[in-house]
């Protein structure tokens, strides 16, 4: 009989230990840069000699070092935005939207109150009116699904557009500088972030920010109502919690440091605001929020890892010939390894004939895997 | 019948879910023309064991037999190839299709449909075993037993020698259990095998020819059912001698605590789901809630919950000692800052009553996290009351951090009930609070629930066992398609009279 069994069984697998837990996700990650190694030959780069040089090119000076952490922070800013809202399963993938509105309200006190008040309290305003528009944008999504029952995932997206449309108008319109340039002018020196060992202190500000979101979700009342509306509507009504209320405000929050990030973006790396102020940060960051599984520490490891990449990739154009574009190709390898290797953490395979000392189930389609208990 | 060759044969079934064990080398048997209860606790592997006659799960160790040959039974296909078909406790039908167009549903047959014939067909089998069914109705139209019938035919239809049903009296008024009953019967004298899961133990004296019981895993024995009893078989199961009573003293000076009137409700898409409710449930009395799935049990807890749209009606709640206040309008936090303790175990443990993806310590928390000032959440209270119901209650887990979806039901029931009655409520509800736990915590639970009703809280006890209801209970209110049929004491009623109410609207008409 053995030999018709099944060729492959999936058996679910239980408590398995922390360390291995994480042996099988750094397996995935070696496994990752073999197979991006594969990607160099086909480029025609030498694999060894590519990472070295992202690797050098990035963390190998002093300069490097510095673009990376100025990379990774906006990053890891919105991936610590994001994510109260994932873990309230509110599919928020528009901070894009959110930091550009917060840049574009910064962008305003810059242009208009540079000369009018002294720098740290015009930088205070600046932050503040960023945080109240990102917030501002999230809300309306929010408190649609709230009201209405409508899809937050594509309402928040769609948001993103207009966001972008506003600032292109202001661009090109109200707020341009040499007319017909297109171009918004360079903050005055007193709207600019103050650096700290040669970054912008924007650096220090979403430091703070991961230590707040740890405690923020694991420690207050606020988080447990996140969590739990997360799991299950129903019981936070059952808990007495208000559903509406929660759902806002922490989408608020989210949009909030979202429009926190865009004020340092424009006015700590950017000095000035443009359509494409976010590019791109707000959906690189979901990867970061995912594969940190929502843990805020994870997020600036991971974050730095992508940065490094990023500037890496730059580097291996100049000195190989090699298309910079192949850095995302990396990172999207690396995605897939690490979100694929936690089948490996909950599923054991076993193949015919080999071993039959777990629980098997035959590849058919069944809705849930539980238990004996299952019938009940 | 043969000698030696048996309808179904496991042979040194073994079957492991992780480190757990859900059948241990089983050797069970089944011949032609009987009908075998297949009798256990929750989590003794009685559905992991058919599923895998079933083709839904495949063994690790052993082999299955059908007469007398051994046969590899991959997916449910495999199984309707070997002529076995289960009728599962959650029906599998399409709504919007005919009895017909479900029976016939996934068969590969040449040609175009033809409705005649299979109408013409559904009608035989019918008639053989005494179904009343009409193959064009509607599955939306139907009632569950009628949709049961369906599953049954669907069966047949593909020829199954073997039966396996999971607990199909679960849903059935006595009436129509003793219908059912008919039926299997006819198909056993037709030569048919016959499987029933239950854990009903009248049931089985009454249906089957032969008990097989397991116990962890294990096979343990099989009797024929003349020659047992209710106690051994119980002792069976439990693997040491049970005193199985339910103390009922008498109520104590009961008070009106919860007065309903007129209660209307509606659910989302307009369907009125209770008609004109109304009651009232003292203090120190156990008020039991008897009817069909889905009459309105879940509504009317909910509804006292605050957690329902009430369109018509008013819940007057009178604490010991103060003022009535009206709880209708109030959000489920307003009625807890009322000072209105209510306990309330929904029917939907995972959906509504507990957090899956969280330990014992954060679900004592749904209770408590909004206590105290400040915006920390505190979980020193929460982690004690976890400890406490872990030793109180015999909870199995590995740690009160151990993700509460991944215990078994009886465990998971254990820790939502734990915790509603260590909010020292004034009025307890339930909703199969016993639903997936094991006789002795069953036992446990209702006496849980009697202590309370001493302790003077007005006890709302849903059931769906009518024995438990009339042992437990003070008085027993009937629902029956939102409406209340009847309210009976629970010292004088019979399960006859609670059966009709169940069924038949207005008490007067049942007869």
């Amino acid at each position: 009989m053995k030999e018709k069994e099944p060729l492959i069984r999936l058996t679910r697998r239980q408590n398995m230990a922390k360390s291995k837990i994480w042996l099988i996700r750094l397996g995935a990650l070696v496994f990752a840069i073999i197979l991006g190694g594969l990607v160099f030959i086909i480029a025609g780069a030498n694999p060894l000699t590519a990472y070295g040089t992202i690797l050098s090119g990035s963390l190998g000076k002093v300069t490097g070092v510095r673009q990376v952490v100025k990379t990774a922070v906006p990053l890891l800013g919105t991936a610590l935005a994001l994510a109260p809202c994932f873990a309230m399963k509110f599919w928020n993938i528009g901070a894009e939207g959110q930091i550009t509105m917060g840049a574009l309200a910064a962008t305003f006190f810059a242009l208009n109150m540079a000369n009018s008040m002294p720098s740290p309290i015009l930088l205070i305003v600046m932050g503040i009116a960023s945080i109240i528009f990102g917030a501002m944008w999230a809300a309306i999504p929010a408190i649609f699904k709230a009201n209405w029952g409508t899809n937050e995932t594509l309402f928040t997206l769609m948001m993103n557009y207009i966001a972008i449309g506003i600032v292109g108008w202001l661009q090109g319109g109200p707020w341009e500088g040499k007319p017909g340039s297109q171009i918004i002018p360079m903050f005055e020196k007193t709207a600019v972030l103050p650096k700290v060992l040669g970054v912008h202190i924007g650096w220090i500000i979403v430091l703070l920010i991961t230590i707040f979101m740890y405690i923020y979700m694991s420690k207050t009342k606020h988080g447990y109502e996140i969590k739990v509306l997360g799991e299950s509507e129903n019981t936070a009504r059952y808990a007495g919690m208000n559903v509406r209320k929660v759902t806002i405000r922490t989408a608020c929050l989210s949009g909030g440091i979202a429009g926190l990030v865009g004020f340092m973006v424009a006015s700590g790396a950017n000095q000035t605001l443009y359509s494409d102020v976010a590019g791109g940060v707000g959906f690189t960051a979901i990867t970061v929020t995912w594969l940190a599984q929502l843990n805020p520490f994870a997020m600036v490891a991971i974050s730095l890892m992508l940065a490094v990449l990023s500037k890496g990739a730059s580097s291996i154009q100049t000195t190989l010939g090699v298309p910079a574009s192949i850095s995302d190709i990396i990172t999207g390898i690396i995605l897939l390894c690490m979100l694929g290797c936690e089948f490996f953490i909950n599923y054991k395979m076993i193949f015919r004939g080999k071993e039959h000392h777990e629980e098997a189930l035959p590849l058919v389609t069944k809705p849930e895997i539980k238990g004996e208990e299952a019938a009940k | 019948m043969s000698e030696t060759t048996h309808a179904v044969e496991f042979k040194g079934i073994t079957k492991r879910f992780g480190s757990n064990v859900a059948n241990d080398s089983v050797d069970l048997y089944l011949d032609r023309g009987v009908i075998m209860s297949l009798l256990g606790e929750n989590g003794s592997g009685k559905t992991t064991l058919m599923n895998m006659l079933a083709g839904i799960y495949f063994p690790d160790e052993g082999e299955i037999l059908i007469d007398g040959k051994p046969v590899t039974i991959k997916s449910p296909k495999d199984a309707f190839d070997n002529k076995i078909g289960m009728i599962h406790q959650h029906f599998k039908l399409v709504d919007v299709f005919t009895a017909a167009e479900n029976i016939v549903l996934g068969l590969k047959e040449e040609g175009k449909l033809d409705r005649k014939a299979i109408s013409a067909k559904v009608h035989e089998i019918g008639e053989r075993y005494g179904f009343e069914i009409d193959p064009d109705k509607k599955i939306y139209e139907m009632s569950v037993s009628e949709k049961q019938t369906v599953e049954i035919i669907k069966v047949l239809y593909r020829g199954a020698d073997i039966l396996i049903l999971d607990e199909p009296t679960a849903v059935l008024t006595p009436q129509e259990t003793s219908k059912l009953f008919k039926i299997l019967r006819a198909m056993r004298d037709d030569g048919k095998s016959i499987i029933l899961i239950t854990h009903k133990l009248n049931e089985v004296m009454e249906i089957s020819d032969v008990v097989a019981v397991l116990r962890k895993g294990k096979y343990i024995g099989a009797v024929k059912t003349a020659e047992t009893s209710e106690k051994e078989l119980t002792e069976m199961m439990v693997g040491h001698k049970v005193s199985l009573n339910i103390e009922r003293p008498d109520p104590v000076d009961p008070k009106p605590r919860l007065t309903v009137a007129g209660l209307t409700v509606k659910d989302t898409e307009g369907m009125t789901k209770l008609d004109d409710v109304g009651f009232i449930a003292y203090g120190g009395e156990i008020l039991g809630i008897a009817g069909i799935a889905g009459s309105g049990q879940k509504e009317l807890l909910e509804s006292i919950a605050g957690l329902r749209h009430i369109s018509k009606g008013s819940i007057i709640y009178t604490p010991e000692g103060k003022n009535p206040a009206e709880l209708v309008g109030k959000t489920p936090m307003e009625i807890k800052d009322a000072g209105v303790a209510l306990a309330f175990v929904p029917e939907d443990r995972l959906g509504m009553g507990l957090v899956g993806g969280m330990g014992m310590t954060g679900n004592m928390m749904l209770r408590s996290w909004n206590k105290g000032k400040g915006i920390f959440v505190d979980t020193k209270g929460p982690e004690k009351l976890a400890e406490q119901v872990l030793v109180n209650l015999d909870v199995k887990t590995p740690g009160i951090d151990y993700p509460v979806r991944k215990l078994s039901g009886g465990n998971v029931q254990k820790v939502l009930v734990g915790r509603e009655i260590a909010q020292s409520p004034s009025v307890l509800m339930s909703a199969y609070a016993v639903r997936g736990l094991d006789i002795h915590t069953s036992f446990t639970i209702y006496n849980m629930m009697t202590e309370e009703k001493m302790k003077g809280v007005a006890v709302i006890f849903v059931g769906e066992d009518l024995d438990v209801l009339l042992e437990l209970c003070d008085k027993i209110l009937v629902l029956c398609g939102g409406k209340v049929s009847g309210l009976v004491d629970a010292r004088k009623s019979t399960k006859e009279e609670i059966g009709l109410l169940m069924t038949k609207l207005g008490g007067k008409e049942a007869n």
